[in-house]
């Protein structure tokens, strides 16, 4: 295959004529308390169906706070938030969040933590256990399904996480730093896993990163957020997201004069911060 | 089990039980030598040997016609069937006050006033109420083992991590399944220490209750020995007393370690 030929923008990924499922629509957060801050300001975003949007930006900017308002557990101050045209008025499955540190239940196994959502929905025991089965395999951890969360590392408590987050298979899947406390090895087969699901699932992905290729890596359109008050700066279609594979190949595409044109110009963009397009 | 440098090694287990056993032997000769070589007086200080013998007296006969066994099961069965039935009425109305602001408004003020109020203060108004029998005795240990069960949940409820509460809704799990699945669990360890309040709590107030119009208890043993200046009596009940109830605490402990494995670990 011709390495330069997943370089070149191609119409599979870019979804603009898909239906938008999210739309982000003035957003406009500000916490209360003492020191009350601005954390979003009239941040603004419509989300394709399939799309794999990640979100970069500088610590602090609100990010998780986006992320938490679109998930439904924080009511905006200002703006709205729809979802195929409704309103987002709670929590839901269907907009499945996975938190920045991973909130597993100490008292339940690998296996029971990942079986918890679809269980609660009350989903057949023989589907539960066939998909369980498959996500745990997935992220490497069948050999310990049985293992209590304190008797993981770090990393594969974040691993079940993901497999929780993904096992019941919801439209819209949000992600907060998922993959923070992975090794550089476990995190390439964990992206590859993620893009793997996205690409036979269709769903639509809102990932959070603080890593240019990582988001290149993954991304159908980076969106880069200013620091605090987090406001939309720019975004950008990357198309890399097909040719890496986690193999040795990656490496020409990463040298590749396009690849380095767009990490350079998200970099500085973040840098300075402040959007051409304000 | 492994060896972690920063708590120590388990083998040094051993060692924490003898110095234990040890401390016991030294107030045991200390008892021994105050009564038998510096001769105290035995109203003040019954010799170690007239304990032993007041105990397999009434182990063997009887105290006021019941064995000293008969007088520990009729305590504990009060206490138990009090403990028993504040676990299960107080782990849900507490964990629910903690979730539900407006449960709790309704049960803290009323539990927050009647909680410091002496129990004899307010037992002669439940003896009034509800007869000299058992049910007044089992009232008042209740409501002392009620309240800080109670208070446990509910605080217990606010500790939980926002985000544990959150997964759980963003997963598809509706409210009330959350507090069955996530709630109840998380609480587990505040749960018990709570249990382990409130038996403490409630073991100290059956004295009291059985201060008045009892014919059995071992609480009223020790009262109707103490009419009697019957020191040894008072030594043994004292001594069942005790041991009773640290094997009571134990047993919670080791519930508490089979439930809530986690407890003090990273998760
Ligand atoms: N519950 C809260 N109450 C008050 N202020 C908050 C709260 N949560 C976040 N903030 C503030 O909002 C801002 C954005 O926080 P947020 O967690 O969304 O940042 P972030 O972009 O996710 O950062 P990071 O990359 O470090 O995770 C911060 O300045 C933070 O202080
Ligand atoms: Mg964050």
């Amino acid at each position: 295959m011709d390495k330069s030929q997943g370089l070149t923008p191609q119409s599979r990924f870019f979804r603009s004529d898909e239906a938008v499922i999210l739309s982000v629509d003035r957003l406009q957060m500000r916490y209360g308390g003492k020191r009350a801050v601005e954390t979003l300001d009239d941040f603004s975003l419509d989300v394709h169906k399939g799309e794999f949007i990640c979100i970069l930006g500088p610590s602090g900017c609100g990010k998780s706070t986006l992320l938490s308002v679109v998930a439904g557990i924080l009511r905006p101050t200002g703006g709205s938030v729809t979802m195929n045209g409704r309103p987002i008025t709670g929590m839901d499955w269907h907009r499945t969040l996975m938190f920045q540190s991973p909130t597993l239940y100490p008292w339940l196994s690998a296996y029971d933590n990942v079986a918890f959502g679809p269980r609660m929905r009350r989903m057949p025991r023989a589907a539960v256990d066939e998909r369980v089965r498959r996500y745990l395999e997935l992220v490497g951890l069948t050999e310990f399904a049985a293992a209590k969360p304190y008797e993981l590392s770090g990393g594969m408590k974040q691993r079940v996480a993901l497999a929780r987050a993904l096992v019941s298979e919801p439209s819209v899947i949000l992600m907060d730093e998922p993959f923070g406390a992975l090794d550089a090895f476990t995190r390439t087969n964990m992206q590859v896993l993620i893009r793997d699901i996205w690409r036979k699932h269709n769903n639509t992905l809102l990932l959070i990163t603080h890593d240019v290729d990582e988001a290149l890596a993954l991304a159908s359109r980076v969106v880069v957020m200013s620091a605090r008050p987090g406001r939309l700066v720019g975004m950008f279609d990357a198309m890399f997201s097909h040719p890496l594979t986690g193999t040795a190949e990656d490496d020409a595409v990463r040298a590749s004069d396009e690849y380095v044109k767009l990490r350079r110009a998200i970099l500085n963009l973040i840098d300075t911060g402040e959007g051409k397009n304000r | 089990m492994t060896d972690d440098l920063s708590t120590g090694p388990r083998g040094r287990r051993f060692g924490l039980w003898a110095v234990t056993g040890l401390t016991v032997a030294v107030i045991l000769a200390a008892w021994y030598l105050a009564s038998n070589v510096f001769s105290a007086s035995p109203l003040f200080l019954p010799s170690p040997q007239s304990v032993w013998k007041a105990f397999l007296t009434i182990c063997a006969t009887q105290y006021k016609g019941y064995t000293l066994w008969q007088h520990l099961g009729s305590s504990l069965q009060r206490l138990m069937l009090a403990f028993g039935l504040s676990v299960v009425t107080a782990v849900p109305l507490g964990l629910a006050s903690g979730y539900v602001p407006w449960i709790k408004a309704i049960w803290e003020p009323i539990i927050e006033f009647y909680r410091p109020l002496p129990p004899l203060a307010y037992y002669t108004l439940l003896v009034l109420w509800m007869g000299i029998d058992n049910e007044s005795k089992v009232m008042l240990l209740y409501l002392a083992c009620f309240a800080p069960i109670y208070v446990a949940c509910a605080s217990a409820v606010m500790r939980i991590g926002q985000n544990y509460l959150r997964n759980a809704r963003v997963l598809g799990a509706r409210r009330g399944q959350v507090f069955l699945h996530v709630i109840l669990p998380f609480a587990l360890p505040e749960i018990f220490v709570g249990m382990r309040t409130a038996l403490g709590v409630g073991y100290t107030t059956l004295v009291a209750a059985e201060m008045v119009a009892a014919r059995s208890g071992i609480g009223w043993m020790v009262l109707d020995a103490s009419n009697y200046l019957r020191s040894d009596i008072i030594f043994v009940g004292i001594l069942v007393m005790g041991v009773t109830g640290i094997l009571l605490d134990r047993v919670i402990r080791l519930a508490e370690a089979y439930f809530v494995p986690w407890k003090g670990k990273d998760y």
